[in-house]
């Protein structure tokens, strides 16, 4: 019945973490006999998480793939759907489909140095490949990690950079274009921090996501360092419907965000990335 | 199943009298029965049960932003046009459910598909840009690994019975396009129409078992040359062209044309085009809760890339005026369904010319834009 994947299966919320004022993180486990088990995705992947009776929102799933007990989402609340899921506490049901789209290139990250940019609030599908090689750390070689944010107070998971950055052959940047006392990080702009890092960048497979904006400025900066436009990839946003490549809502140009991406590589869209109107 | 090797494919003449006995059979074979029908001032598939329902006599003058039905007085039945709407609301429906959820008193949640189980359907009168239009709708929606099952169990079930056009409109350009006039093999029967009856041919198995109950007469050498006259006639009638090839690096390129700006000072973004199109497929998803809460309905309903919340993202509509509106339709179109589905997605029906309520003309847009090669 649900070969097409356009029904959601039942879900249980069974953990829940509020993680800024505006951000949580909800453990779902799939309740439903015909959904499968178990339920298997890849990094940069995501679901459509349904709030019955209100809509469906596609969200990222940040959890490792390998520990399928839960399936975890990070969410900020802006509207309609995000905001009930923010009400939601362990024990309720909600729908799940998924998983949706082309994840991270892990097959071709393996053995390099990674670099991965995150910028504002986009940073679940980043933080799904932090996680994931922060437990494999044997099968690639150095990391770095970049972080920016408008405002201090936006950075969620502080100390989980902070633990990150203790970890051999891992360095953390991170910058807030707005910062009080505390904060003994960057005061300015992610593209800043390129320069700070150790290590050299210019071998590194470079994971992307965050507001356009940035990723632009990101990637022109990369380039000028030498960065190859392949080395690049990057999870892009549109609006999302179905999920599974037929309500055209998610068409970036000739792509379907939903099936060719979110994740794409750079030399794929650098045609028209930044272009008002696609 | 195939065409029995010792039966010719079958083609002969069904005089207008005995048209009733195609209905007869469509429906002794299971068919629900729909057809040209005047109604609301237009020709629209509607049920037929009787040649008598046709619109007999009927013909159009289409323009951008006109259509109008006149009585000639003519003895054919499908002296038109195509009319607002092709196949495309009987396959992919305008609104339909996907699923229920049903939600119990401890908050436990219920999904059921609402995939439709619908009986087949027989369409009399439908022309060879609908039937251009239906294979490219049947690659979107049909895709190999993820078919649309709300589709597609409409699709099984589809008897098409085509009519080669005698009186294209003067905002068809299906020549052009390479579309029509004339229906290939894409269906089950094929007329051709004239005083007296129909050549009916053949064009599958479905149709042939069809075209073995029909009381079919020869089709005389004179009755030939006729249709060979008329169908000749109906494909150097046709004025108006869509530029040839794959137009794609021509627009895309054109992206700054000033053109985007001058077509939106007239295009009133109403969405017009994209819902009588028959390759439009945009569509949203909207949830409504019944009003004690134990259930909700999620249906899909037709949208458009000239609306708002097309584009929307938390916060910004990516497409926030008319022109990048426009644009994206016409990009599209013309162009990312060349890397999409390998052709245009547009069939030169002229549907948009003519629905369209200021009368924009998509094939004047692109060779004004194509002229004037953008900066
Ligand atoms: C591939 C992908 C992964 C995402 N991952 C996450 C994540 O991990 N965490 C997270 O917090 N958010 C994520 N988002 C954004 C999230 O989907 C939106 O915040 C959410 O749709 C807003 O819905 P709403 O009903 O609360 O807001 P409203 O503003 O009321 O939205 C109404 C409708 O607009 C559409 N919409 C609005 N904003 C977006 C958006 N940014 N992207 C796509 N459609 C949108 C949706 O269809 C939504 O139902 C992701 C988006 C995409 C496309
Ligand atoms: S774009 Fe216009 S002419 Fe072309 S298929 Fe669609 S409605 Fe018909
Ligand atoms: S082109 Fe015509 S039909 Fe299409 S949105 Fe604009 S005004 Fe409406
Ligand atoms: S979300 Fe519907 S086509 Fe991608």
């Amino acid at each position: 019945m649900n070969a097409s994947l356009q029904v959601p299966w039942q879900a249980e919320v069974v953990s829940r973490v509020q993680e800024t004022p505006s951000v949580f993180t909800l453990g779902l486990k799939l309740d439903d006999p015909a959904a499968p088990a178990p339920y298997r995705f890849a990094p940069g992947q995501f679901n459509m998480l349904y709030l019955y009776g209100v809509g469906e929102v596609p969200v990222s799933v940040v959890s490792d793939p390998e520990h399928d007990d839960e399936i975890q989402h990070t969410v900020r609340a802006v509207g309609r759907v995000t905001h009930g899921l923010e009400a939601l506490r362990p024990g309720d049901r909600i729908g799940l489909r998924g998983p949706f789209g082309r994840g991270w290139p892990l097959e071709a990250a393996a053995g390099r140095d990674l670099l991965l940019v995150t910028g504002g609030l986009g940073c679940a599908p980043v933080v799904s490949v932090i996680n994931y090689v922060m437990q494999r750390r044997e099968r690639f070689g150095r990391l770095a990690i970049v972080q920016g944010v408008k405002h201090m107070d936006d950075l969620i998971w502080r100390e989980r950079y902070e633990a990150w950055s203790g970890r051999p052959d891992t360095e953390v940047q991170l910058a807030a274009d707005v910062a009080g006392s505390g904060w003994n990080w960057h005061v300015g702009l992610v593209t800043d921090l390129f320069d700070r890092l150790t290590m050299p960048i210019d071998q590194a497979l470079v994971m992307l996501c965050g507001p356009e904006p940035m990723m632009i400025a990101a990637i022109r900066r990369l380039l000028e360092l030498g960065v190859t436009p392949e080395s690049i990839w990057l999870s892009m946003e549109r609006n999302m419907q179905c999920a599974v490549g037929l309500c055209g809502h998610c068409q970036y140009g000739k792509d379907f965000l939903c099936r060719q991406g979110p994740v794409f590589n750079y030399p794929e869209i650098s045609g028209r990335l930044g272009v008002k109107g696609f | 199943m195939a065409v029995n090797a010792t039966s010719p494919v079958r083609r002969g003449f069904l005089p207008r009298e005995a048209f009733d006995t195609l209905l007869r059979a469509l429906d002794g074979a299971g068919y629900d029965c729909i057809g040209p029908r005047v109604d609301a001032d237009a020709i629209l598939y509607r049920e037929v049960s009787a040649g008598a329902d046709l619109p007999q006599g009927m013909e159009e003058t289409q323009a951008p932003g006109q259509y109008r039905l006149r009585e000639t007085g003519t003895p054919r039945c499908f002296a038109w046009a195509c009319g607002p709407q092709a196949l495309k609301p009987h396959l992919f429906a305008p609104r339909e459910p996907l699923w229920r959820s049903e939600r119990d008193s401890e908050g436990r949640l219920q999904f059921r598909s609402t995939a439709p189980e619908p009986r087949p359907l027989a369409v009399i009168g439908v022309r060879a840009c609908d039937l251009a239009a239906l294979a490219l709708q049947d690659q979107h929606f049909l895709r190999a690994g993820s078919t649309d099952p709300y589709y597609a169990r409409r699709r099984e079930g589809l008897f098409l019975v085509a009519v080669n056009c005698t009186h294209p409109a003067a905002t068809c350009f299906c020549v052009s396009t390479g579309d029509g006039p004339q229906a290939g093999d894409d269906c089950d029967l094929v007329l051709d129409e004239l005083d007296d009856g129909y050549a009916v041919r053949a064009a599958s198995s479905k149709g042939e078992t069809i075209a073995q109950q029909l009381p079919l007469q020869a089709v005389t050498e004179a009755q030939q040359a006729q249709i060979d006259r008329e169908r000749e006639a109906a494909s150097t009638a046709q004025s108006r062209a869509m530029p040839a090839g794959n137009l794609r690096e021509h627009l895309f390129n054109a992206w700054e044309h000033p053109r985007w700006a001058q077509v939106a000072e007239r295009c009133l973004s109403c969405g017009n085009c994209t819902s009588v199109c028959p390759t439009c497929f945009c569509h949203q998803q909207v949830d409504v809760p019944t009003l004690d809460g134990s259930s909700a309905t999620h249906y899909r309903e037709w949208d458009s890339c000239f609306t708002q919340n097309h584009s929307y993202i938390h916060g910004i509509t990516l497409r926030p005026d008319t022109r990048s509106r426009y644009r994206q339709w016409l990009t599209h179109k013309l162009g990312s369904w060349h890397d999409q589905y390998g052709r245009s997605g547009c069939v030169g029906c002229g549907r948009c010319l003519t629905w369209c309520p200021v009368g924009i003309d998509i094939t004047e847009e692109v060779s004004a834009l194509l002229k004037e090669a953008g900066t």
